[in-house]
């Protein structure tokens, strides 16, 4: 089957992409969560597995991935929880985690309920390039997952060429020196750098990703770009108004 | 066997670089300068003349008359306590910041648990005239005031790390988030042999002085230059592995190393890694480390707050893993009466951490003919709180 993620970028409009934590606010929002957003039009959702120790993440992510841990989410729930989804998703849906509780799944067994699941990719921020590319790049494509890179304001020509060679899917734009939720709005440096990306034509659509917020900053991130992802503000909105004004949300962004 | 670190940084499965994309460009500079700026005459240079001038070193090799006597073998003690600021921790602080400043960087962070390495990173900071800020505990902060206020006083600033279990690990995660969001200008001083590769490397040998040292004082001592054993105790490891370092490839010199074990290896409360930690990653490296089924770290325990990391150094891994290393471990109860009986019998309040590679005559009979050299890894002081309450002094 084609992957869903490719189909995607097919399509003619600015993709809006949603972050949650798994398991946060209550354990078993899970699939609620994922059917309000496709309801709602959303056209990806990126599916947090929580970590202990979320290295590029900021306050809002790292307190919900607590959160989610104390609620009793781990890789083996998240896999239960979303064993009959693709009966009522059918928007891509990729997994972000950390490669540590993935490891500990072994990388094999992870990839191949993904599969099972009708997941479409991985990020896994601290899984190198390199790495992936020497040691793990054929498992991933055995059970069909498109594994997503990030690209930052200070990644090279070179090395974005690079990730671009290995990335079969979409690029991870990240908008700005930072951890997630950290921005407010973009000022000139960073739609220099929006411009410079389009401007070396990969041939990897880029989602940008980090301080995406509002109608406003999704507008100027998917200028250039193919899409947005938003994260922490969605986590917030979560918090302060809980899963039944998810629409809401989604509305108020485009 | 090879115990040194390969060209893409792993000591056998151990090591590598598992960071975000957002640190790859800091860490690569790093990766492909540190050796070269290590080997230039001008570092050297001023890296040996504070080494002497300002730590004191060469730190002495004390042989131990009495406490070779009790344990009827013949014990030396390395004494890094007698460094300025108190422990091993200063002789990589100097090389980093030296190597800060050849990459032109002017903005200084680190971790701390104890304290002892945010003091260590405040001194040479103070020193050079450098930024610093210190990411530290919540928790810790409340537990190790003298050291907050010492760093304070050396102008650094405090953050407390308020995430997570709010300690060590939680403290090296917000410095890493840090230089994430300070690409350009700030370098980040790893106070242990951890963290992504070239980082376990690097620590590794601005702590190698340690047993260059004891090479040629053995030699001047006891006429050769490889003791039987070398011990040291290991939290993340950078004491260990500069106490190692020149004898890792000296097959007659048996290495081991003592980790916390806590209130008992098995009792939940323990930081006793090699025993109870399984392969992950950890702070961009992968190495054995305490974790639950499902992947997510767990805390440790120790009395002594400079091994109470829930990981190792993938050198230490490696040196496990292989059997070269001989792992043991010390419970609170052990090394707190091995830290009391050195202050008794040879008039030395050694760290608590130092206290850990004492207790290996728990473990341990050596004959009589065996040249045991101990990394005093650092001095007491800072634990009186903690023997005051210990032995209701």
């Amino acid at each position: 089957m084609k992957n869903r993620i490719h189909s995607k970028m097919q399509e003619d409009k600015k993709l809006l992409s949603i972050y949650f934590t798994a398991g946060y606010p209550a354990l078993n929002n899970t699939v609620q969560i994922l059917e309000d957003l496709e309801k709602n039009g959303v056209d990806m959702v990126e599916i947090g597995l929580p970590f202990s120790d979320p290295l590029a993440d900021g306050p809002t992510i790292q307190a919900s991935s607590s959160k989610a841990l104390k609620n009793g989410m781990t890789t083996a729930v998240l896999f239960d929880q979303l064993k009959d989804i693709r009966k009522t998703v059918s928007i891509p849906l990729i997994l972000m985690g950390y490669f540590n509780p993935m490891m500990q799944y072994g990388v094999e067994a992870f990839c191949k309920k993904c599969q099972e699941i009708g997941i479409d990719g991985l990020i896994i921020p601290d899984l190198p390039v390199a790495v992936y590319h020497e040691e793990y790049q054929p498992i991933f494509e055995k059970y069909g997952l498109i594994n997503v890179f990030l690209i930052t304001p200070q990644t090279d020509d070179e090395r974005i060429r690079y990730i671009d060679s290995v990335s079969n899917g979409f690029i991870y734009m990240v908008s700005s020196a930072s951890v997630t939720g950290s921005q407010s709005g973009f000022g000139n440096t960073q739609q220099d750098y929006f411009k410079r990306i389009a401007a070396m034509q990969l041939k990897n659509p880029q989602i940008v990703g980090f301080g995406i917020s509002n109608s406003e900053t999704f507008t100027q991130a998917t200028t250039d770009a193919k899409g947005a992802i938003i994260g922490s503000a969605f986590i917030k909105h979560l918090t302060a108004n809980g899963v039944a004004a998810i629409g809401d949300f989604v509305q108020h962004i485009r | 066997m090879n115990y040194n670190v390969t060209e893409k940084g792993y000591y056998g499965t151990y090591g590598g670089a598992y960071i975000p994309e957002m640190l790859y460009p800091n860490v690569e500079n790093l990766r492909q300068n540190y050796l070269k700026i290590m080997q230039e005459p001008s570092f050297k240079e001023e890296f040996d003349q504070l080494l002497k001038d300002y730590v004191g070193r060469p730190s002495p090799l004390y042989f131990a008359k009495r406490l070779s006597e009790k344990y009827n073998t013949k014990v030396y003690l390395k004494r890094e306590d007698l460094n300025h600021t108190g422990a091993h921790k200063v002789n990589n602080t100097i090389g980093q910041i030296l190597m800060a400043k050849k990459l032109g960087k002017n903005r200084i962070i680190a971790e701390t648990g104890a304290g002892q390495h945010g003091v260590a990173t405040a001194t040479v900071c103070a020193l050079m005239g450098m930024d610093c800020i210190v990411y530290m505990g919540e928790i810790d902060i409340a537990r190790q005031a003298p050291n907050v206020a010492r760093m304070k006083m050396l102008g650094a600033e405090v953050r407390p790390a308020t995430s997570g279990s709010k300690t060590l690990k939680d403290a090296t995660n917000e410095a890493i988030r840090d230089w994430i969001n300070n690409p350009v200008d700030t370098h980040y001083i790893i106070g242990s042999a951890i963290g992504p590769h070239p980082y376990p490397d690097m620590v590794t040998r601005f702590q190698s002085i340690i047993s260059e040292e004891i090479k040629w004082q053995l030699k001047e001592k006891e006429g050769r230059e490889n003791p039987d054993y070398v011990v040291a105790c290991i939290g993340g490891g950078s004491n260990a592995a500069g106490t190692y370092y020149h004898f890792l490839h000296e097959e007659e010199v048996g290495i081991i190393a003592v980790e916390a074990a806590g209130k008992g290896i098995h009792s939940g409360e323990s930081a006793a890694t090699s025993a109870l930690g399984k392969e992950g990653i950890i702070h961009g490296c992968r190495t054995l480390l305490m974790q639950t089924e499902d992947g997510q770290i767990t805390e440790p325990y120790s009395i002594s707050a400079g091994l109470d990391y829930p990981g190792v150094g993938p050198l230490h891994s490696h040196l496990y893993t292989s059997g070269r290393g001989e792992f043991y471990s010390a419970t609170d109860d052990e090394a707190m009466t091995s830290g009391l009986e050195l202050t008794q019998l040879e008039g030395i309040i050694p760290a608590i951490e130092s206290s850990h590679a004492l207790a290996i005559f728990k473990h341990k009979t050596f004959k009589p003919e065996d040249v045991v050299v101990i990394s005093l890894s650092g001095r007491g002081d800072k634990d009186l709180d903690n023997y005051i309450k210990y032995f209701n002094l």
